[in-house]
């Protein structure tokens, strides 16, 4: 176990009577690979919005190394540029190429000079593959090739922790594997990982924890061999089943 | 067939007397309807930036209501000068300085002429902006502005690199079409006395009774000013949407899909490009014909 990045503490969100988000409670340590997984609605989106401060929590804690972000008189801007995002619908920006793209963030958030963010952003071009792209408008780029862009944007922050909401579920099928193939390379590096995805076997084989939701709460959580090989409970096994027979 | 050329000799007689007189008209329609459109789409775009400031429950009290007390001035300004024509608010403007200050401040002179034409046509083609560039920063997919602000960019870095950049491009032909309004409707500023191109064409036949002949030449002058300010307005949008292709640096070992190598706008089978392609081609349609200055 490494160091403790993230605490979750008591998080709940309403949106007016719906209670989506119920008494949430985890940890994300240095290192972590977590899967959140759920049927749709069951408040996984909602979840990474709220560490994200995209959406403001209605109660509970955000500890970030120990600090409450979900408070008053915190910057979400500095909390956001240390806590990366990535988008099922990808929100690259589409006035600017694709390494423009990745150095804005740097430029205008990090304040660094256009040489070392363009240095750095081709370096993480270069390790999602898409070096070969660099002049390309978003519209220009394909679905796969566009996520691959955003991961690149996401890292050239340099992130302690990276979010992905559902980052292959906009995708064709042909498209899938060449994101997961980027998420995995990131997960062998040692990248701290939030990924909510309906990809079994990307929660499985990739990830340190899977985290199943419903209804706003977490049910079950675990190792992927405990989850996988032996849910506890009824709401796990018949959501697992659902996979396993499609 | 001989009423043409005649008509022909006439114009041609009216402009060898008077071919200054309408050229400086010219001169000072485009000058009036070129400032006045620059300022008015400075007023607008601040407007609808003001206009769009994001606010929560979990903001400050005064902040928010800074921002309604805002939001309802704009609203009346907009309506006011929407809702009333230009040449009464012309005179009720040039008149009604010297009436409330008892004369002491007035437009007095050519250049007061020439201040309160601008400070009249720029509040109106402000007016109109104003809506247009809420329109168009609202039209602007939320998920970048999430994207934006997911990296740490704050409110005002989101606007300015993001936002506005493609809310511009999108009212490009809004612009446009108040230039080309300006250009005509600069004509009512005759009744506070400003000499433009159509306040020439009532000086001229007042002298002669020329009013056919003077009126062809009027209407070939204001034909050809506003084609060539869509011409110019046409070659601002291409530049602005850049190159189509892109050269491609090195090749991709990550793509499996043959597809994702072509040329993208051709559309391959996978991608959704030639949809929002097509969406944007629409929208823009759109802005062309409904012109949110059409009424007038
Ligand atoms: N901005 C919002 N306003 C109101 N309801 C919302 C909003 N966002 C999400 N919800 C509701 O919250 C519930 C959970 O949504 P979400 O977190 O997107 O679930 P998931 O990502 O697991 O599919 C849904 O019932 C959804 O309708
Ligand atoms: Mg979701």
């Amino acid at each position: 176990m490494g160091e403790m990045i993230l605490e979750v503490r008591h998080l709940s969100k309403t949106f007016g009577s719906n209670q989506v988000l119920r008494d949430i409670d985890f940890t994300v340590d240095k290192g972590d690979v977590i899967s959140i997984i759920g049927a749709s609605g069951s408040g996984k989106s909602t979840l990474l919005r709220c560490i994200n401060l995209l959406e403001t929590p209605t109660s509970g804690e955000i500890l970030y190394h120990g600090q409450n972000v979900a408070g008053r008189g915190i910057n979400p801007s500095a909390y956001r540029s240390r806590v990366g995002m990535v988008f099922q619908s990808f929100n690259l920006f589409n006035n600017m190429t694709v390494l423009e793209n990745c150095m804005v963030g740097q430029i205008k958030v990090l304040k660094k000079n256009r040489d070392a963010a363009r240095r750095s952003a081709m370096d993480y071009l270069e390790k999602v593959g898409m070096a070969p792209y660099i002049n390309a408008k978003p519209r220009q780029i394909s679905g796969g090739q566009k996520q691959r862009v955003a991961i690149a944007r996401a890292l050239a922050m340099d992130p302690e922790v990276l979010l992905f909401d559902e980052p292959t579920s906009a995708l064709d099928p042909e498209m899938v594997g060449e994101v997961l193939t980027v998420m995995q390379a990131l997960a062998t590096e040692g990248m701290t990982m939030l990924v909510v995805t309906h990809e079994m076997a990307f929660a499985r084989d990739v990830s340190t924890h899977v985290v199943y939701m419903n209804q706003g709460v977490i049910c079950e959580e675990g190792t992927p061999a405990e989850v996988f090989g032996n849910p506890q409970r009824q709401e796990t096994k018949d959501f697992l089943s659902r996979f396993r027979n499609a | 067939m001989e009423k043409l050329v005649k008509l022909g000799q006439d114009m041609i007689l009216l402009w060898d007397n008077y071919g200054a007189a309408y050229l400086s008209g010219i001169v000072n329609t485009v000058i009036l309807a070129v400032v006045a459109t620059v300022i008015g789409c400075i007023i607008g775009l601040a407007c609808g930036i003001l206009n769009t400031i994001p606010y929560s429950p979990q903001d400050h009290a005064a902040k928010r209501t800074l921002l309604k007390v805002v939001r309802a001035i704009v609203r009346i300004y907009v309506e006011v000068f929407r809702g009333t024509p230009m040449v009464l608010q012309a005179v009720f403007i040039y008149y009604g300085l010297p009436y409330f200050t008892d004369g002491r401040v007035a437009f007095s002179g050519n250049s007061g002429i020439w201040l309160a034409s601008i400070i009249v046509v720029s509040i109106n083609t402000g007016a109109y902006m104003a809506e247009s560039v809420r329109g168009g920063i609202i039209s602007i997919d939320p998920g970048q502005t999430e994207g934006a602000m997911a990296i740490g960019m704050t409110h005002v870095q989101t606007m300015t690199n993001v936002i506005l950049p493609q809310a511009i491009r999108n009212i490009i032909p809004q612009i446009g079409n108040n230039l080309i309004i300006n250009i005509k409707d600069t004509s009512v500023m005759f009744i506070i006395s400003f000499t433009e191109f159509f306040a020439w064409h009532r000086y001229i036949v007042g002298v002669n009774n020329m009013y056919f002949p003077s009126a062809a030449i009027e209407m070939i002058g204001y034909l050809t000013m506003t084609l060539i300010a869509s011409f110019l307005l046409r070659l601002v949008e291409k530049l602005m949407d850049g190159s189509d292709s892109y050269e491609l640096v090195q090749t991709d070992p990550l793509t499996m899909t043959a597809g994702t190598y072509n040329y993208p706008d051709r559309g391959t089978p996978f991608d959704e490009r030639s949809k929002e392609y097509r969406e944007r081609t629409k929208e823009s349609l759109k802005n062309r014909n409904g012109s949110t200055r059409g009424e007038r």
